[in-house]
């Protein structure tokens, strides 16, 4: 049972938010250059947070084991990110600086966020940069060989660092290479083809973890003086979302049912231009950058069930709703705002494309007034990615786009030194909920694995591990592993054994579409009611009638899916009870009876100005609910608006 | 809106690594044209599982292009017929009704095949191992823009960084060299000011690592045929001119002479 929550945020933010994190440090515990190698460090994931934090624990003297279940470090879906890396380095001269993007990040998560851990993101925003550029990221220069910037997210200035189209891939090589030279040189033992399936906590604390080999099958344990997580968002809980295949919440969940608090599971962004489904088979969906809608122009036809091709329908024939509904920002309203007008326009029988589930975005404007060649150099690799997909070409027809899952603004829950409520165990990257509030801002996920992993984590964990200096890991062969062992040995083996008749897949995708109408873009009590019924009720179906073939000494990937379905369901169902108990509407979550007239979101800082902090209370319990409140010393509390 | 195709598949199935393996066939029908390759894969799957068999292993991950964990041989070409995608790129819209179409793992001796049509590739891992880094801990870096690079070495350098790590190159490959991989990543580093320190050291264990696992390259250009990311052969050039220079006057040793 846990009593009050404490964040412990640094003495003195609430007058000097400057000076807190500086302070802070100098406050915490060190752990001497020598002792270092004593303390053994688990990271389980190696995107960017965690490749980050594994490399620069190793570079400070720690004995690092890291974790992946792919073949390789550098196929964490990070690797996909594509638009930019804020950074408050103003070089454009342009009135940036730390503050303001501290201000426009805590605005941007629609005041759900701790300002203290905020600005400490913007200020080490300025490191990332020199850090990655240091290690041979490619980053955008202009002709005098210094670095480029563009805007992004809606924000008055240019801080975006970028790599062409294809940023996180950039970000991701340079954490992954700094990590490679520490495997190299033999300070982390990386385990690959290595899936975390278990928590290991004892007295407490985070002692360790179980794991299976995706290969052999082999359930091995691991023990170590602290646990790091950064195993990334949970949007596959839609299905189909922009996350990979393998994405999952699983290493996370499992630490949940061990005790550690998850976070604000309601608050899950989808992005507003992704290319739609087309096909009952379609196995995920791909999104188009948001720097599209600088020159895109999104409309629908007029007429219902529309059957003509978009070039047959002239100007008086279609509805640039965007623009009608928002004069001042018109298509480049922010993307909650953009998502749910989408999904109206579609679900009153104005859709576009052949299944009729999408919106037009439009460059004729923009090609006429610019020329072909312009647009060309802009979006190039973005229209051949779409063209590839659709078969379609942009350039002589609009695009079809839809809101799609993208990222998830809930998590694990952590303190200002990024630790759980459980001691021992951290949370990096997109696995926590702390920096985003209940809405992300573009080009600042990219920038908040890497803050973690290289310029907090490897701060606050000697803060933790200081007072254990002495004492040796747990031995893996300990009772509690054993335990934990036989349990995973048992669960895996559960799933061969129930020999139903519809696949994994087939109830992931069902999954899916509950999730995706009842706590998608737009929630109402009814539909979250319903949730809280029938998510568990398809999971009593999934445990009865799920058919996995083969067997768990080999690679078998419906064997590992099974697991990571199960724990989709279970965090469904809590997505479900958080958002209904959440009576307002803030960032990502959207209720439909709080709504302003306009039809904007309405928050309700009197009564829900918290984080909500879910505890584990059993299988078949809800969870129980821990708040905590969020004082705002520093950014002013108003209501959003864009017309 | 696409059509329909009826196809015959060709499928490599192989138990494990010490298993003989076979070719399976199976048919096929109705897939439309909108459909991904990977996605028709998963439709074959979904079919063999209700039959009550098990389903075909192949690997993917992004499904976008972009974190090279697809890895097929179609019909004898890695990553299938269209030039600059990956696996997961290609649709069905590239094949026609009534197409028969062999898809196996990747052929190669250092990528030993793990089951049906997933193989190991960790010999990629083990080049960059040797060198396929800048050595700067974090926090020991310099202001971002206190070391200007021209604009045409960013630009290069980006194309060799574009490498996905997929291995087609390999696959592709009659000889079944790692050129294009280990030279795309070398002169990503070499080719930039932050990456000079070390470009002697890191050229030579990089190229002499590679050289342990894969085969020699005597200058098909198959490589960049397959590749998703259409890396050009002038990086194989550069590297090679690289190593040379470096053996030739010890500069890993001596310094930059």
């Amino acid at each position: 049972m846990i009593g009050q929550l404490d964040s412990r945020l640094p003495k003195g933010w609430e007058t000097n938010i400057a000076d807190a994190w500086t302070n802070h440090k100098f406050d915490m515990k060190l752990v001497n250059p020598a002792n270092k190698r004593k303390f053994d460090v688990i990271v389980v994931g190696t995107g960017l947070a965690g490749s980050s934090a594994a490399a620069t624990l190793a570079e400070l003297g720690y004995k690092v084991k890291a974790f992946t279940f792919h073949d390789s470090p550098r196929r964490a879906h990070s690797i996909a990110a594509q638009g930019g890396i804020n950074g408050a380095k103003n070089y454009q001269n342009d009135g940036d600086s730390v503050y303001r993007l501290f201000y426009d990040t805590v605005k941007g998560g629609d005041y759900r966020s701790r300002e203290a851990n905020v600005h400490r993101l913007a200020e080490v925003s300025v490191d990332i940069i020199d850090q990655a550029t240091a290690q041979g990221v490619p980053f955008a220069r202009d002709y005098g060989g210094l670095l480029d910037n563009r805007s992004f997210g809606g924000a008055q200035v240019s801080r975006t660092f970028y790599a062409r189209g294809q940023t996180g891939q950039q970000l991701l090589i340079g954490a992954y290479s700094a990590l490679m030279r520490q495997v190299s040189l033999g300070t982390v033992e990386l385990h690959t083809r290595t899936e975390m399936l278990d928590l290991v906590v004892h007295d407490g604390a985070a002692r360790g973890i179980v794991c299976r080999d995706v290969i052999s099958g082999e359930i091995t344990s691991h023990s170590a003086h602290a646990v790091v997580l950064a195993t990334g968002g949970y949007g596959n809980v839609y299905y189909l979302s922009t996350n990979a295949m393998m994405c999952n919440v699983t290493a996370a969940w499992r630490a949940h049912r061990k005790g550690a608090l998850f976070a604000n599971p309601c608050y899950t962004q989808i992005h507003p231009t992704c290319i739609p489904s087309s096909d009952e088979f379609q196995s995920k969906l791909t999104l188009m950058s948001e720097s599209l809608r600088n020159d895109g122009r999104i409309w629908v036809p007029q007429q219902f069930s529309e059957t003509r091709a978009a070039g047959d329908i002239p100007e008086g024939e279609r509805d640039y709703y965007l623009e009608r509904k928002y004069p001042a920002f018109g298509n480049l309203v922010p993307r909650d705002v953009a998502s749910r007008n989408a999904k109206t326009v579609v679900d009153e029988g104005r859709g576009v494309g052949a299944l009729q589930n999408g919106v037009y975005l439009d460059f004729a404007d923009a090609i006429a007034r610019d020329g072909k060649d312009t647009i060309a150099a802009k979006y190039g690799n973005l229209f051949d990615m779409y063209q590839r997909i659709t078969g379609e070409d942009p350039y002589s027809q609009p695009m079809r786009i839809y809101p799609a899952t993208h990222y998830t603004m809930g998590g694990l829950w952590v303190d200002y030194e990024l630790q759980s409520n459980v001691p021992g165990l951290f949370v990096l990257g997109e696995a926590n909920f702390s920096d985003h509030g209940a809405n992300r801002l573009g080009a600042s996920a990219l920038m908040q694995g890497l803050a973690d992993g290289y310029f907090v984590l490897p701060y606050t964990i000697g803060n933790y591990l200081a007072d254990q200096l002495g004492d040796a890991p747990m031995d893996a062969r300990d009772e509690a592993f054993v335990t934990s062992m036989t349990e995973v040995q048992q669960q895996t083996d559960w799933w061969l054994s129930i020999k139903g008749t519809k696949s994994v897949d087939y109830y992931h995708r069902e999954l899916g579409k509950l999730v995706w109408d009842y706590i998608g873009m737009s929630r109402n009590q009814n539909g979250l009611e319903k949730a809280i019924s029938e998510i568990p009720a398809l999971k009593e179906e999934f445990h009865k009638n799920v058919r996995v073939l083969g067997s768990a000494n080999t690679l078998n990937q419906s064997l590992e899916k099974a697991a990571r379905v199960n724990d989709f369901f279970e965090l469904a169902e809590l997505k479900a009870r958080d958002a209904l108990h959440r009576q307002e509407s803030a960032g990502g979550h959207f209720r439909e009876e709080y709504q302003t007239p306009e039809g904007e979101a309405q928050r309700d800082d009197d009564n829900f100005k918290y984080v909500a902090a879910w505890e584990w209370a059993g299988d078949g319990t809800p969870q129980n609910l821990h708040k905590e409140e969020l004082d705002f010393k520093y950014v002013k509390l108003t209501q959003r608006s864009y017309k | 809106m696409g059509h329909d195709l009826n196809l015959t598949l060709r499928v490599w199935r192989q138990e494990g690594p010490n298993d003989r393996g076979r070719f399976e066939t199976y048919k096929l029908d109705k897939i439309s044209t909108d459909a991904s390759f990977l996605e028709m894969m998963d439709v074959l799957n979904e079919g063999l599982i209700e039959n009550g068999e098990e389903p075909v292993i192949f690997e993917s991950d992004c499904r976008e292009g972009i974190c090279g964990t697809c890895n097929l041989m179609i019909n004898g070409r890695a990553h299938g017929p269209q030039k600059g995608t990956a696996t997961c790129q290609l649709h069905m819209r590239e094949f026609s009704d009534g197409d028969e179409i062999v898809i196996e793992p990747w052929r190669a001796a250092s990528f030993p095949i793990i089951r049906d049509l997933a193989v190991d590739r960790s010999p990629l891992d083990a080049i960059i191992n040797a060198g396929g880094f800048i050595s700067v801990s974090t926090g020991s870096a310099p202001d971002a823009n206190l070391t200007p690079v021209p604009k045409a070495a960013a630009d290069s350098a980006f194309d060799g960084a574009a490498c996905i790590g997929c291995g087609a190159c390999v696959a592709a490959c009659p000889n079944s060299a790692a050129q294009l991989f280990t030279s795309a990543k070398v002169q990503h580093l070499n080719l930039l000011p932050q990456g000079q320190a070390e470009r002697w050291q890191r050229t030579e264990a990089m190229v002499e690592t590679m050289e342990q696992f894969f085969g020699s390259c005597t200058n098909h250009g198959e490589c960049h045929e397959a590749c998703p990311k259409e890396i050009p052969l002038d990086f194989i050039a550069w590297t090679n001119r690289d190593y040379l220079k470096s053996k030739r006057k010890n500069r890993k040793l001596a310094g930059q002479g």
